[in-house]
Order: structure tokens, then C-alpha cells, then sequence
């Protein structure tokens, strides 16, 4: 048990049924995520992201979904589980905190319900143990005079309380591992790092393993041990955080780097984005996803998917036919 | 809360005292004379100025509109000029009869709608969900005194079930088991039509509802579906349904007569048929007024109800 580790994915599909055709948004996907660890998932908006993290929990809705591979979490097997078998994994085993806390809570019922809740049905306490151990879990996630505020209806607190509360909610049944979606795009620059150290500081103190999914850089370089890169549904590179920075091989990555703003900066230089959008995946051809916007691409490219091949460090992987050369330690520090 | 509900009774004050000084002109509107009425046509002028000083008609309309509103807020409708019994005695026995038809068409509508509505949402477009708003649809496009007419024809007639026809009615007090008898086809009548609108009101915004990322998340606790539906996705989804409730059943109120007149059943729109066909005003008067109070103590009820259902409603 303990040298197997707590996520393992093995050529993950999922694949929509969708009126133009088939449309596969995560796309062979493989990883491993051992316990305590850290995995940054970062990709643009439609890079499969959220729904990755869906299909990990199993709770991707069934009709007009297709979904082939493996999903192996703490030993269960998440692909074609049946809803009941999800259901024990879910929040004792796994849990999301999800994008945005605006729509994620209910909006007519009061917050300590929602949490107390998942302790009452999923984890058999009786009404006045979960009622305390809701203003504990409110109390631990930074919520001041959490017994006032466990009265409280949604829409009585602001962005970064809610989000505060999701993942009191998401921590109730204490799961291995935690499923951040994309946790602060809704909140203010400030509440963004004061809830990113807060789920730092719960992963270390609750022992969890966290996938921390985001468009946005600067997120994963200093919370993250490694990173997956997405583009199109399919892995474009992965590695530990700090490689990946430095010696990314796939120019996708660097193109994504390069487009995310940073402090150091000189005032009022244009920011490089990156030249056209992410492909239609139900009218994709056959070749690597990001040839059409690539300044590398050759026929190679648009003909035939790169595999994933080994960098030179270990456990780094990248998917090109035309690699960038190797950074040299000394440049290029992350943001 | 207190607040919302402090601002909401202010306006209802406001809106009872329009529908007073409505029904008060309402006389004034309709067609012949009360004086031509209680005296007959061939009184002499002397008699007919004599009327009108004693009902104090010849007074400015101000003044005998606030005699009047006195009158009412003691209680005194008037006593009419045709049965010669007091207004508020004729109210009293009739409405009762509406508020029960009401009460047992409403709660068979609800029963219907709310479990079957749940149902059909969680598969949008599904057979069941097809068949009941193909089904709905139907029964909404029946007028009621069609339904009312066919179920006495299936009901009274072809079954023979007694005390079910018309003119069968009895006062609660007096059989309790005749009464529910004789009111169970007017009530079914009533609660088709209201629960093809609660059914389809209720089935789009539980539709609506359950796409909500809250849901996503309530299944994410691993909370049984019956739970999510019911403790999640019902209260939010029922807020048009309570307005909607509220209008209908101030309309029912307000237009149960067709039900009540083919059936004689001696409830407020058939005493208000009755009336206007005999020309007695004052009960005319007596009913428009206590009906469209109700309709608005009925709609004030019920968004009292949605402010508690929905907390962010009383506090915009």
C-alpha cells in the first residue's frame, strides 16, 4: 500500500458526444501523484482542465460521456465505478473545492448546514457533534466568529469567505486527497494568496495531497512540486515544478510563460500572447494540438502526435517533434 | 426580515384602500338606481328624495364614502334591499365553502405536481418527463367547465356515485362525509388546472436548478440523489412556484364561480351571479370587496412565504 501511490492515471480519455462529433477533452492522460505531494495542472481555458479534474472524482455526468483508461485513487478504481462505490470515496477518500464560490454553495442554505451535512449523512455524527466540529472546520479555514457565521447565509459573506467555507466543506471528511479547480479565480489579487497559503498550510497540517488546477502561473511556481502542462486535452509537458520552469522543452510552455504577467516586468512592455486560440477538439487533425499556432511546426508536427519522450532530468517529460534546446541553469528563473 | 415585512404591510394598506374606494364607486357604475330598485318604478319624487336622504345618497361622495368605510371596518356590510339579511351574514356562509374548495384543490394539485415535477426533472426530455408535459399541455387546453361537465357525466352519471351530481351540496357542519362528496369533482376540477401550472413551473426551474454548480458540488459530498433533489434543489427551485401559487389562488378565489354555478354550489361566485342578476348591490359591493382583499391577503402571504423560502429576497 505504501509504495503504491495515492492517484494513479493510466491513458485517461474522456470523450463528449456532442452534435459535431465525437470531442475528446482529456486525451491520454498518465500521472502519478504520491501522498503529500503537490501537482499543478496549468492549461488555458478549454485545455481539459476542469474536465480532468471531473473525470478523477467520477463526477462527470454519464450521458453523452465516454470515459476509457484508469483512475486508480488509494486502490479503488474511479473508471466505470458505479455511483454508490463513488459515493464512499467521495469527501472521506477525495474531495473539490470548486471554481467559483459565487455559484458552489447553495444559496438558501445556511453555511453550517452545508458543512455539517456531509458529517451527519456521510460520516454518521449525531446533530450536536457535527454542529461542533462545522464551527471547528469554519474556525480552522480562518473564518472569524465562526458560531455567528455558521448561521449564515451565503450571500451574507463575501467571495474569499465562500470560498473559505467550500473548503471547509471539501475538508470535512478529512479526504487524502483535494481537488482545487481553478480555487481563486473569482476572488481579489489579495484573498487570491491568502486562500492559496491557506490550503498550503492545510495540506501540511492534514496530511493531504492537493491537484491544484489553474490558468495562471504564478499560482503553481512556489505551491506546486510538479507540474502537468496541458494543451488541447493532451499532456504537453510534465515534471518537477522547478524543471519545468527552467528547462522546459515544449514550446507550448514557454509560450506560457512568456504570456503570464510578471512583477519584474519593465513598466508598459507588451505582454507576449500567444498568436490564435486553442483548436475546436471536435475538428482536430491528427497531428500534435499545437501546430497551428507553433513557429516551430513542420509537417511532422501536423501529420503525427509527438509522444511524450524523457528530458534529461528525471521524472520530465515533454511531447515535441522539435524540442527547445535545454536552458542553462543560470537564466530564466521562475516569476 | 422585519423591515421587508414592515415596507410589504405598508403597501398592502395602501392597496386595500384603493380596493375600497373601488368597490365603494363600483355602485355608482352600475347601471338603474337603488332608489328605483328598493321603491319600484312607479314611486313619486317626494318618496324618492325621502330614499335618498335616509341612505344619504344626496351627500357629497367623500362623506359617504368615510360613512361607509366606518361601516365596514365595524364589521356592517349593510343589510341588502332583495333578501333583506345583512351582507356580512351571506359572506360568512358562502366563503367558507370557496376556502375549502380552495384548501382541497390545492393540496391535491401539490401532491401531484411536487413528486411528479421532481421526477421528471431529473431526466429532461425522458419519457416521463414527455409524457407529463405532453399531458399537461392537454389538460391546461381543457376550459375547467368542460372538466367539470365530463367528470359529472363519468362520475354522477355513468358510476352513479351519489351526492357527486349537482345542487348535491350540504354544509360541512351538518355531514362532513356528503360535504367532501359533494365537493370532490369541483375540487378535482380546480386542482387540474392549477397542477398543470405548479407541474410545469416547478418541473423548468428544478431543470434549472440542477444544472447549477451547487448540485455538482452536493454530489461531490456523496450525498444520496433523493437528498440533493429534495434538500437542494427543491427550495431554491420553488420560488416562482409560490408566486405562482399565490396569483392562482387569488384567481380561484376571484373565478371559482363557473365550477360553483354549473354544480350550484352556494359559494361566493354563485351568491355573486345571483346577486348581480337580482341587481343587490350592497352584496355585490360586499363580495367584490371581501374578494379582492383576499386576493391581495393571498399574494401577500405568499411572497411572505418566498422571502422565507429565498432569505436574499427580504434583504435586496
Amino acid at each position: 500500500m505504501s509504495d503504491q501511490p495515492l492517484l494513479s492515471v493510466r491513458n485517461l480519455n474522456t470523450t463528449f458526444a456532442t452534435p459535431a462529433g465525437p470531442l475528446r477533452a482529456v486525451d491520454d492522460v498518465s500521472f502519478d501523484l504520491d501522498a503529500n505531494e503537490t501537482l499543478g495542472i496549468v492549461g488555458e481555458s478549454g485545455s481539459g482542465k476542469t474536465v480532468l479534474a471531473r473525470t478523477l472524482m467520477g463526477l462527470q455526468p454519464r450521458q453523452n460521456v465516454a470515459v476509457t483508461g484508469s483512475v486508480r485513487l488509494a486502490g479503488h478504481e474511479v473508471v466505470g465505478a458505479s455511483t454508490s462505490q463513488l459515493r464512499e470515496l467521495w469527501s472521506s477518500e477525495v474531495a473539490m473545492v470548486f471554481q467559483d464560490p459565487m455559484t458552489s454553495l447553495n444559496p438558501v442554505m445556511r453555511v453550517g448546514r452545508q458543512i455539517d451535512e456531509v458529517l451527519r449523512v456521510r460520516h454518521g455524527m449525531d446533530r450536536a457533534a457535527a454542529r461542533t466540529r462545522a464551527i471547528e472546520l469554519l474556525d480552522l479555514v480562518g473564518i472569524p466568529s465562526a458560531a455567528q457565521r455558521y448561521r449564515a447565509y451565503p450571500f451574507e459573506l463575501s467571495g474569499g469567505m465562500r470560498q473559505r467555507v467550500v473548503i471547509a466543506i471539501a475538508l470535512a471528511g478529512q479526504p487524502r486527497l483535494l481537488i482545487a479547480d481553478e480555487p481563486t479565480t473569482g476572488l481579489d489579487v489579495t484573498i487570491q494568496a491568502q486562500i492559496l497559503d491557506l490550503l498550503d498550510s492545510l495540506r501540511a497540517q492534514m496530511g493531504m495531497s492537493v491537484i491544484m488546477i489553474t490558468h495562471d502561473l504564478g499560482v503553481v511556481a512556489t505551491r506546486t512540486s510538479r507540474l502537468l502542462v496541458m494543451y488541447a486535452g493532451r499532456m504537453a509537458e510534465t515534471g518537477p515544478t522547478g524543471d519545468v520552469f527552467r528547462q522546459h522543452r515544449m514550446p507550448y510552455t514557454r509560450a506560457l510563460l512568456e504570456s503570464s504577467p510578471k512583477l519584474s516586468n519593465a513598466p508598459h512592455t507588451r505582454l507576449a500572447a500567444i498568436p490564435g486560440q486553442p483548436p475546436n477538439l471536435a475538428r482536430v487533425g491528427p497531428g500534435c494540438h499545437f501546430a497551428p499556432r507553433c513557429g516551430y511546426a513542420t509537417d511532422q508536427c501536423r501529420n503525427d502526435a509527438p509522444p511524450l519522450e524523457p528530458a534529461d532530468r528525471p521524472g520530465h517529460l515533454f511531447a515535441c517533434w522539435h524540442p527547445l534546446a535545454p536552458l542553462s541553469e543560470t537564466t530564466g528563473a521562475p516569476s | 426580515m422585519a423591515r421587508y415585512v414592515a415596507r410589504r404591510l405598508a403597501t398592502l394598506v395602501g392597496i386595500v384602500f384603493v380596493i375600497s374606494v373601488g368597490s365603494f364607486y363600483l355602485i355608482h357604475l352600475l347601471p338603474g338606481d337603488p332608489a328605483t330598485v328598493i321603491l319600484g318604478t312607479g314611486a313619486s319624487p317626494a318618496a324618492r328624495a325621502a330614499l335618498y336622504r335616509q341612505l344619504g345618497l344626496n351627500r357629497p361622495l367623500v362623506t359617504q364614502y368615510l360613512v361607509w368605510i366606518g361601516h365596514v371596518l365595524h364589521g356592517n356590510l349593510g343589510v341588502s334591499f332583495i333578501s333583506e339579511t345583512p351582507v356580512l351574514a351571506t359572506i360568512r356562509t358562502a366563503l367558507p365553502i370557496d376556502l375549502e374548495l380552495i384548501l382541497i384543490s390545492q393540496v391535491l394539485a401539490f401532491a401531484g405536481a411536487i413528486p411528479l415535477a421532481m421526477r421528471a426533472a431529473r431526466r429532461p426530455n425522458g419519457i416521463l418527463d414527455r409524457t407529463l408535459s405532453a399531458g399537461s399541455f392537454t389538460l391546461l387546453s381543457i376550459p375547467p367547465f368542460i372538466i367539470i361537465v365530463l367528470l359529472v357525466l363519468l362520475v354522477s352519471i355513468k358510476w352513479g356515485l351519489a351526492n357527486t351530481g349537482p345542487s348535491s351540496y350540504v354544509s360541512l357542519g351538518s355531514d362532513w362525509i356528503v360535504n367532501l362528496e359533494s365537493l370532490a369533482l369541483p375540487s378535482i376540477t380546480l386542482a387540474v388546472g392549477s397542477f398543470v401550472i405548479y407541474f410545469r413551473v416547478l418541473r423548468a426551474d428544478l431543470i434549472t436548478t440542477l444544472q447549477e454548480e451547487f448540485i455538482t458540488m452536493a454530489r461531490s459530498k456523496g450525498l444520496r440523489q433523493r437528498r440533493i433533489m429534495w434538500r437542494h434543489a427543491f427550495r431554491p427551485s420553488s420560488v416562482a412556484l409560490l408566486g405562482t401559487a399565490g396569483v392562482n389562488i387569488g384567481g380561484l378565489l376571484a373565478g371559482g364561480f363557473v365550477v360553483e354555478y354549473l354544480l350550484s354550489i352556494p359559494g361566493l361566485g354563485y351568491t355573486l351571479i345571483a346577486a348581480i342578476s337580482s341587481s343587490d348591490y350592497l352584496l355585490v359591493q360586499g363580495i367584490v370587496l371581501v374578494v379582492s382583499v383576499g386576493v391581495v391577503l393571498i399574494n401577500f402571504l405568499f411572497d411572505f412565504l418566498t422571502s422565507i423560502v429565498d432569505p436574499r429576497i427580504s434583504r435586496e
